[in-house]
């Protein structure tokens, strides 16, 4: 890891360069870049699922943190590579005038012709599409259950913002549920008459939930609160008798269907490096979550 | 799956979309029944692949496991051996409440494979299962046993009504390489396993090509534009093609010897992967289309007709490798002290017709050799004219694309470039790309892709039997000429094979590559 103290983009640049000259490979196997826009306290944890996700997404990752806007402009940075990174590595300070300028900093550290991933760890602008940094990519990830202030409308906001390439780790944390309720379906075809998600008072994710069961089935979904950990219960009731999947314990499940023994099933609630990697698996427009967060939004104007 | 929707016709899964690509397909209400728990390919390979599917929630809540062996186990004992090969071999992380999904699930009958009394206690334990496991009548039978059994099995699967499947549900069998040792037991097997079951329901496993590799050279070789013009002998020199292991026979000399190096990996490995690098385009991916052009290659495939110029056999001897002293094939335990049984073997194909006429492809696979690698190398004609001196591309050899299977799995070109510095000095180097830690961390290992195949009933990639018959067809003059003619030629261990194969290149004006 090498300081650069009051440096620039090229100096970074160069020293990318070098790092990969000193580690005896100079070639980039490197399929994308990922910039982390995070908060000093938040900075190890995002730059630690950031190097567990390297793994499957070999990336340049870059972590901006954007520090106090006045006074005069200094940009420093740790750039690395190796380390348990299977890519390079560059955590970039910026202090005074240079943070509102920050996008300077950071399109000439792009790698050429590889898509580009925004993440917000936590706080998101409210509009990431139209955010100087967020502009840059074609995947914009923001995370409305880590935001710090106005939680309970973080991913109704982010739902109107949404554009093409927006996604929420909200959305991503309920792909294992969302296989298994399309599974129960797959095994026992029958009509959904209505139901309800269970989960704690404030969860993003059962509302994204909530939002696309009623997408997609063209019925009404309850939402009911429970202690948590996050969802506990999803129901779908059918003629012949409810599909329940209930997780207490926010690892081990039991799946109820008619006319069937009720079986335990694994749904462990997952890490941020497994979200970040499902995450950048695909960096074209999800349309499931674009009709998704349009339905949230209409289901809470009504 | 399968079963529940053919019953509702039209009915589409509103929570299904094509476009919801994050979306994984979960196999239906299932179990599967593991034949010879006690082998190395169930406790390395098949158990920990059904764990590690579970963990990636790709398993069916209530799927079960049914072990049958000749040992005296209770249920718990049967669980405690899937524990330790799970903790022992897994890929991914262990979990307890995945373990928890499973352990529920695991059922052992003791028997023989004659043994009346055990297949009935197996019928009495799939229909339990279906009782209180929900599994819907749904069983796949994995024969992970030596092919001289399958028969018997099956023969007794069919005796009590295992392998008929009620309506709506399925029953599925899977066997494993090597599919016969000549064209006519090929067509018996085949013959015994489809008396049984219909041909849509045998899946045969050749685990060292997984899926996940035929898919990759597919879109290597189609996806790109740059590639397919010279695909073809205008520029194609030659094509290599190589499995190597390090390893002897270790403790299969009752498999090995006289199977051989040819029979255990060229008839089936090896001529997958030529058929796959050669073929042409296939009108789509789906398995059918895939196997036409397969057959259709394999169809063009031809021998030189000399062939005791064109094909190379040997033994390893004793020696050193990589380090380990190490004995020679004849003085492995349980290996006749005449066995002609080759543990290398490298042969020379032609394909006739329009794309590959007057290309060369050897193929060579041996044990205890150099390292373990499996690769195939595309190696192309030298430029028609070199503008500069002769001393100057005294470094230069042929350009080559290589498919690197395994370990390290990607491509690698090699093309000439100036030494830097240099007045005018042309060398080779090497372009990589590695799949491995990369994208491929947590892609399913092949076993993983092949059960869950299995269980989706996803017509697998594997080949056929008519794929099979016809490798066997090309393989056996060349089996037939090595048992009229003298024994296989020693080779150090450790080393890369017998001078006879390096004659045998040196004759047509090339040199194996040192992979």
């Amino acid at each position: 890891m090498m300081e650069l103290i009051d440096t620039n983009a090229a100096k970074i640049a160069a020293e990318f360069v070098a790092a990969r000259t000193r580690a005896g490979s100079p070639a980039m196997g490197m399929v994308m870049t990922l910039v982390i826009v995070v908060d000093e306290e938040h900075a190890p944890d995002a730059m630690a699922a950031a190097r567990q996700a390297s793994h499957e997404h070999p990336a340049r990752v870059l972590g901006v943190i954007l520090g106090d806007g006045r006074g005069a402009p200094q940009i420093n940075a740790q750039v690395g590579t190796g380390d348990g990174w299977t890519g390079e590595t560059a955590l970039i300070r910026l202090k005074g005038e240079v943070v509102k300028h920050c996008e300077s900093v950071v399109l000439p550290l792009l790698l050429p012709d590889s898509p580009v991933a925004a993440w917000w760890p936590c706080d998101a602008p409210d509009n990431p599409a139209e955010d100087p940094l967020g502009r840059l990519a074609q995947r914009r990830i923001t995370d409305a259950a880590s935001v710090h202030r106005g939680k309970g409308r973080a991913i109704h906001d982010q739902c109107s913002a949404y554009s093409p390439g927006n996604s929420d780790l909200a959305w991503t944390r309920i792909t294992p549920w969302r296989a298994l309720l399309a599974a129960a379906l797959d095994q026992q075809p029958l009509k959904v008459t209505g139901g309800s998600v269970t989960a704690e008072r404030i969860s993003p994710s059962a509302e994204l939930l909530v939002a696309w069961l009623s997408d997609r089935l063209k019925v009404s979904f309850g939402r009911k609160s429970s202690q948590g950990p996050g969802i506990t219960e999803v129901r779908l009731d059918t003629k012949e008798g409810p599909i329940v999947i209930s997780r207490p314990d926010g690892r081990l499940a039991t799946f109820s269907s008619p006319d069937r023994p009720d079986r335990p099933v694994a749904l462990k609630r997952r890490q941020l490096p497994e979200l970040l990697a499902e995450e950048l698996r695909r960096l074209d427009e999800d349309d499931v979550y674009a009709a998704t967060a349009r339905r949230l939004v209409k289901l809470h104007r009504v | 799956m399968n079963d529940t929707t053919s019953t509702v016709p039209g009915w589409v899964n509103p929570l299904r979309d094509p476009r919801d690509r994050r979306l994984p397909r979960i196999a239906g209400p299932c179990g599967m029944v593991l034949f010879g728990v006690t082998g190395d390919l169930s406790r390395k390979k098949v158990m920990p692949a059904i764990y590690d599917l579970a963990n990636r929630g790709l398993l069916p809540p209530g799927f079960s496991l049914t072990g049958f062996a000749r040992r005296d186990w209770a249920n718990e004992d049967f669980a405690q051996v899937v524990h330790n090969a799970v903790k022992e071999h897994a890929r991914t992380e262990f979990r307890e409440e995945v373990w928890k999904q499973l352990a529920e699930g695991f059922r052992f009958v003791p028997g023989h494979f004659d043994d009346d009394t055990a297949f009935n206690t197996l019928r009495r334990t799939i229909e339990e299962l279906d009782e209180v496991r929900g599994t819907r009548g749904n069983h796949a039978f994995y024969l992970a046993i030596p092919p001289g059994f399958f028969g018997a099995v099956v023969g007794q699967l069919k005796e009590h009504g295992l392998a008929q499947p009620a309506d709506g549900s399925w029953r599925r069998v899977v066997v494993e390489k090597p599919f016969g040792h000549d064209e006519v037991s090929a067509r018996e097997l085949n013959e015994t396993l489809a008396e049984v079951f219909p041909s849509g329901s045998i899946f045969r496993i050749d685990h060292y090509l997984g899926k996940e590799t035929v898919q990759n050279i597919l879109a290597m070789r189609f996806a790109n534009e740059m590639f397919e013009p010279i695909w073809n002998s205008n520029y194609v020199d030659h094509v290599q093609i190589t499995m190597a292991e390090d390893i002897g026979i270790g403790g299969r000399a009752g498999y090995y010897d006289g199977i051989g190096a040819a029979r255990d990996v060229i008839q089936n490995h090896l001529m997958q992967l030529m058929s796959l690098v050669a073929m042409e385009e296939p009108t789509s991916f789906d398995a059918e289309s895939l196997r036409i052009e397969k057959l259709k290659l394999l169809s063009a495939v031809q021998l030189p007709r000399r062939l005791d110029l064109t094909t190379a056999r040997g033994q390893y001897a004793a020696g050193w490798q990589g380090g380990e002293k190490v004995v020679g094939f004849l003085e492995e335990e349980g290996v006749r002290k005449t066995s002609t049984t080759e543990t290398y073997a490298a042969i020379t194909l032609h394909v006739d017709n329009r794309r590959w006429a007057g290309v060369p492809f050897y193929l060579r696979t041996g044990k205890r050799l150099g390292r373990r690698v499996t690769e195939v190398a595309v190696v192309f004609k030298p430029a028609p004219h070199l503008p500069f001196t002769r001393a100057a591309t005294e470094e230069l050899t042929h350009n080559a694309l290589v498919i690197r299977i395994q370990p390290d799995e990607g491509l690698t070109l090699r093309f000439g470039s100036k030494v830097p510095g240099t007045q005018m000095e042309i060398r080779d180097v090497n372009m990589d790309f590695a799949y491995g830690g990369s994208f491929t961390e947590s892609s399913a290992e092949a076993y993983e892709r092949l059960i869950l195949d299995v269980l989706l009933g996803d017509p697998p990639l594997f080949p056929r039997h008519a794929e099979v018959e016809r490798s066997w067809q090309i393989l056996d003059p060349i089996l037939d000429f090595w048992a009229r003619k003298g024994r296989p030629e020693p080779y150090e261990s450790g080393a890369w094979g017998p001078a006879s194969a390096d004659a045998m290149l040196a004759r047509d004006g090339r040199v194996w590559r040192r992979p």
